[in-house]
């Protein structure tokens, strides 16, 4: 993120140059340098896009079934094969990346929100509604991983507004943990007391003051969570707990395709890497809006 | 150290209270009605009320709570609906092969992870370097289920080297550890990576080199020591993520574990059996991080738990 050396000194100047010196213009430069996080957000942008017009994009009906080719490879009329039912894989895999990626991006805007405003009263209040709001994180967390979004949708039944409820109610401690130690940071500075002083009231502390610091790390892991509550979508799909068949979800195909590797693996193969190509971009795009907002928080 | 363990096994038990209340509810939110479902559809208003006061169904939520977590602590946690075990004897005959399949895993990911990311760290910015942070990637985005069944038309379908489902020794129990360990080992390998190049930017270890300490000796000894600390973190946090991977990938594999068996369970709504091995990964989870706490607090000298 180096800034080229300038030559002149006064604040004028500055001024007449027109580079940007703000975070965002700084991580805007800085992402634009990064080719993975291009590649990932140029993915991204594609998939979007295919999943947007997928009913135009798609060549076949992704529900039409054709007794003629079953379990057919990969061909010029059916570019990923066709599968048990002989269904276009490559138009279902299309029509997939719709429900993957509004599952996903709805999942973690529940889970972010919530998680938002409970790490925001959490930190901001502090004392007894901070212990209390904590407590009930720490008895989230303390189910590992997938079993509790597993929990949830066992309870609420199939289907794909239950998963993105599990996603959501999944993904609250992360951003609620982020939020707080983020004003838990910021709070004892002295320009909140100062904004207090001259009769700023909580909202406005909170919406003015507080909340701007949090948002570029917030925007980093909403990024990488997208990717985690695509996987987490397909996992519960496939485990026949998430959004069922004949939906064209990806991990629902990969269930599908579990009985036939021996005879057609190219059933399951593609919508697998549908699912890699998703989350790789993803990833980029995340690992580099974290390079590209603050070094410091690169760790791994 | 033992009052720091004690206290936080007395801070567990609120935390663990709250996690057999959420298991309790849940199971009773689930539409329909056990009694009449045991009974079937011909069953008389009489026959399921009597059922009801059987089973304890018709007291208050909480009497009802009370009456199954004194249970619960006794081990007592009910018979399955389906096969008629009790849950305890159903969950116990498949607790060792979770706990080798979660064991196995474990030790590839830190074998496959730490040698990926020392390596890488060795040799930053080489073509090693980059490959094996590619590698890494890859094995986070890929997910656990799909790699499965990669592994099995790799391994059983076309090399037939080995089995693909079922248990019953070592040859069963490599690709399932293969698939569940491959994404911890890619995590493991960037943070492995990422510490040892702190570490080995650090002056110790450039005193070390000067003083002509084998370079063997010297990543090993004098940096992979310290730069653990971080390493045994994500490691502690990784269990998580490899007890509820286990349920993916013993339903991809078929392999008679306790997470075979909650998927099973759930899908034929067998709700004993879903309650207690809920509470036993749970618990297996919580024991796990402190545990790791524990550790942590022995390897690294600087901190001093009060």
């Amino acid at each position: 993120m180096a800034l080229a050396a300038r030559t002149s000194s006064t604040a004028s100047d500055e001024r007449f140059r027109g580079e940007a010196r703000s975070l965002w213009g700084d991580a805007w430069r800085s992402l634009r340098r990064n080719p993975a996080a291009i590649a990932g957000a140029v993915t991204l942008a594609a998939l979007v896009l295919a999943a947007a017009g997928a009913p135009l994009l798609a060549p076949f009906n992704p529900a039409a079934q054709d007794y003629n080719h079953l379990l057919e490879g990969a061909s010029r009329q059916h570019l990923f094969g066709t599968d048990n039912l002989g269904r276009d894989i490559f138009s279902r895999v299309i029509f997939g990346a719709r429900i993957s990626l509004s599952i996903g991006f709805f999942g973690t805007l529940f889970g972010l929100v919530v998680g938002v405003l409970v790490g925001l009263v959490s930190g901001f209040y502090g004392g007894f509604v901070d212990t209390v709001l904590m407590r009930f994180l720490d008895i989230q967390l303390a189910f590992p991983g997938l079993l509790l979004a597993i929990a949830i949708v066992a309870v609420l039944g199939p289907g794909n507004l239950n998963v993105i409820i599990a996603i959501g109610i999944f993904s609250i401690p992360i951003y609620a943990r982020l939020l707080r130690g983020s004003i838990l940071a910021v709070k004892q500075f002295d320009f909140i007391l100062a904004a207090r002083a001259t009769g700023a009231n909580d909202a406005r502390l909170m919406r003015v003051h507080l909340l701007p610091n949090a948002v570029a790390p917030l925007f980093v892991v909403a990024t990488l969570q997208l990717g985690t509550a695509i996987l987490t979508a397909a996992s519960l799909s496939f485990l026949g707990l998430g959004v069922r068949p004949p939906s064209p979800e990806w991990g629902a195909m990969l269930s599908d395709g579990r009985g036939f590797l021996q005879i057609a693996p190219h059933v399951a193969v593609f919508p697998g890497l549908a699912i890699v190509v998703t989350v790789l971009a993803l990833n980029l795009l995340g690992d580099g809006l974290r390079d590209a907002i603050d070094p410091k928080l690169k760790k791994a | 150290m033992m009052r720091f363990v004690l206290r936080r096994l007395v801070q567990l038990v609120p935390t663990l209270i709250g996690v057999s209340v959420i298991v309790f509810l849940m199971m009773r939110m689930v539409p329909g009605d056990p009694a009449r479902q045991a009974l079937g559809p011909e069953a008389t208003g009489d026959e399921v009320a009597i059922l009801h006061h059987q089973w304890g169904l018709d007291q208050p939520l909480p009497v009802q709570y009370v009456y199954w977590l004194g249970r619960a602590l006794h081990g007592d946690f009910g018979r399955s609906t389906v096969s008629r075990v009790t849950v305890t004897q159903e969950i116990w005959a498949r607790f060792p092969n979770t706990l080798a399949l979660t064991f196995a895993s474990m030790a590839v990911s830190v074998v496959v992870g730490l040698t990926l990311g020392i390596v890488a760290a060795v040799k930053p910015n080489t073509l090693i370097d980059r490959a094996s942070m590619v590698v890494a990637l890859l094995g986070v985005c890929t997910p656990s289920f799909w790699l499965g069944l990669m592994l099995i038309v790799l391994f059983s379908v076309d090399l037939g080297w080995l089995p693909s489902f079922g248990s019953g020794g070592m040859a069963h129990l490599a690709l399932p550890a293969l698939t569940l360990g491959t994404a911890a080992s890619a995590i493991i390998a960037r943070v492995t990576r990422s510490s040892m190049l702190e570490v080995l930017g650090e002056d110790y270890v450039r005193t070390a080199r000067a003083k002509g300490i084998t370079d063997r000796s010297v990543i090993i000894n004098h940096a992979l020591k310290n730069a653990l600390i971080p390493i045994i973190t994500i490691l502690g946090l990784q269990f998580g993520g490899l007890l509820s991977g286990a349920i993916v990938v013993e339903t991809v594999f078929a392999f008679p574990g306790v997470g075979l068996l909650l998927i099973n369970a759930i899908n034929n709504r067998d709700f004993p059996i879903v309650q207690g091995a809920m509470l036993l990964f749970t618990l297996e989870f919580v024991l796990a991080n402190l545990l790791v706490d524990v550790v942590y607090g022995r390897v690294d000298p600087r901190i001093v738990y009060s």
